[in-house]
């Protein structure tokens, strides 16, 4: 199935190229949406290997949640970046040194001796009509993985408190409600009611 | 013919590309953190790659959780860069030394 292999490698490509542009571009605008760009390829690529829910929940959570957060703070700062690029040439041999020993310990662990090859872990046969990936996951995630799951929510309740505790400050001079003093209100504070003759409207 | 060991040459050159994003924007918060997300990515990658190869869903039930944290991870993340702009106009690391002895 040569098909296969071309989607594969064609957003293999894309993906790598859009992770070199990221760490290389001057504004970090850009570096956000190569980056938006890296996730889609990824997505791309996890569908092929038939992991249809993570592909899309990475696109949703990822793209539309994550890296829109990342353009509204790299937006909203004001930034000098001419003093955050400084050093960049100065390390670049040094980074290109790092890189290219990285991947060639990873590429002998991976490819010596064959022992991720078709023998240890052959091509999975492409899942049966009517399989639903997100049905599986539902079913393993709510039965075995149930206590992480909910931690995970915990997780994520902590970091909304903690991001707005983080950014909440209080200017002087704002006009602020008080639900408080809101709610217990009484009728006799706001309310005077007055007895007054009825008005006889000839005059005028 | 794609083998595992085709996915996880993938997830392990991200990896690599982002410690290099990390060497050479050493200086830019923002860019840091990103790389820390590419990262995530390449590691969430070996986890489907496995998940698949091996039949066995609690690979992706891992990136799930990767996901959430990674999501929580980068809202206070970034609420700590506001935060620490908002002090001291810079997000340059190189003059965040206050604790320096």
């Amino acid at each position: 199935m040569p098909i296969y292999e071309i989607v594969f490698y064609a957003f293999s490509l894309v993906m790598l190229g859009a992770a070199v542009a990221v760490i290389t571009v001057r504004n970090p605008v850009y570096a956000a949406l190569f980056l938006v760009l890296a996730f889609f390829s990824a997505s791309a690529i996890w569908m092929l290997l038939e992991v249809e829910f993570l592909a899309i929940i990475l696109i949703l959570v990822y793209v539309g949640a994550v890296m829109v957060l990342f353009l509204f703070v790299v937006m909203m700062l004001d930034i000098n970046l001419e003093p955050l690029r400084a050093g960049f040439a100065r390390y670049l041999p040094a980074g290109i040194l790092v890189a290219l020993l990285m991947a060639a310990e990873f590429l002998i662990v991976i490819w010596a001796k064959g022992r991720f090859d078709t023998g240890a872990f052959p091509i999975p046969e492409p899942n049966p009509d009517g399989y639903s990936n997100t049905r599986a996951l539902g079913e393993w995630l709510y039965t075995q993985h149930v206590l992480a799951f909910e931690v995970a929510g915990v997780i994520l309740l902590v970091a909304i408190i903690a991001a707005v505790a983080l950014t909440l400050r209080h200017r002087s001079g704002a006009h602020r409600q008080n639900p408080s003093l809101q709610v217990r209100v009484r009728k006799d504070e706001r309310v005077r009611l007055v007895k007054m003759k009825p008005e006889t409207g000839q005059e005028g | 013919m794609l083998t595992l060991a085709h996915f996880l040459t993938l997830g392990a050159l991200l990896f690599v590309l982002a410690v290099t994003g990390i060497f050479l924007n050493r200086k830019n918060v923002i860019i840091l953190l990103m790389c820390i997300e590419l990262m995530l990515l390449s590691v969430n990658m070996n986890f489907v790659a496995f998940s698949r190869f091996l039949g066995n869903l609690d690979g992706q039930v891992f990136v799930f959780f990767i996901l959430t944290v990674a999501a929580a991870e980068a809202a206070i993340g970034l609420a700590i860069l506001v935060v620490l702009f908002r002090n001291r106009q810079t997000i340059n690391v190189a003059e965040l030394d206050d604790l320096k002895g």
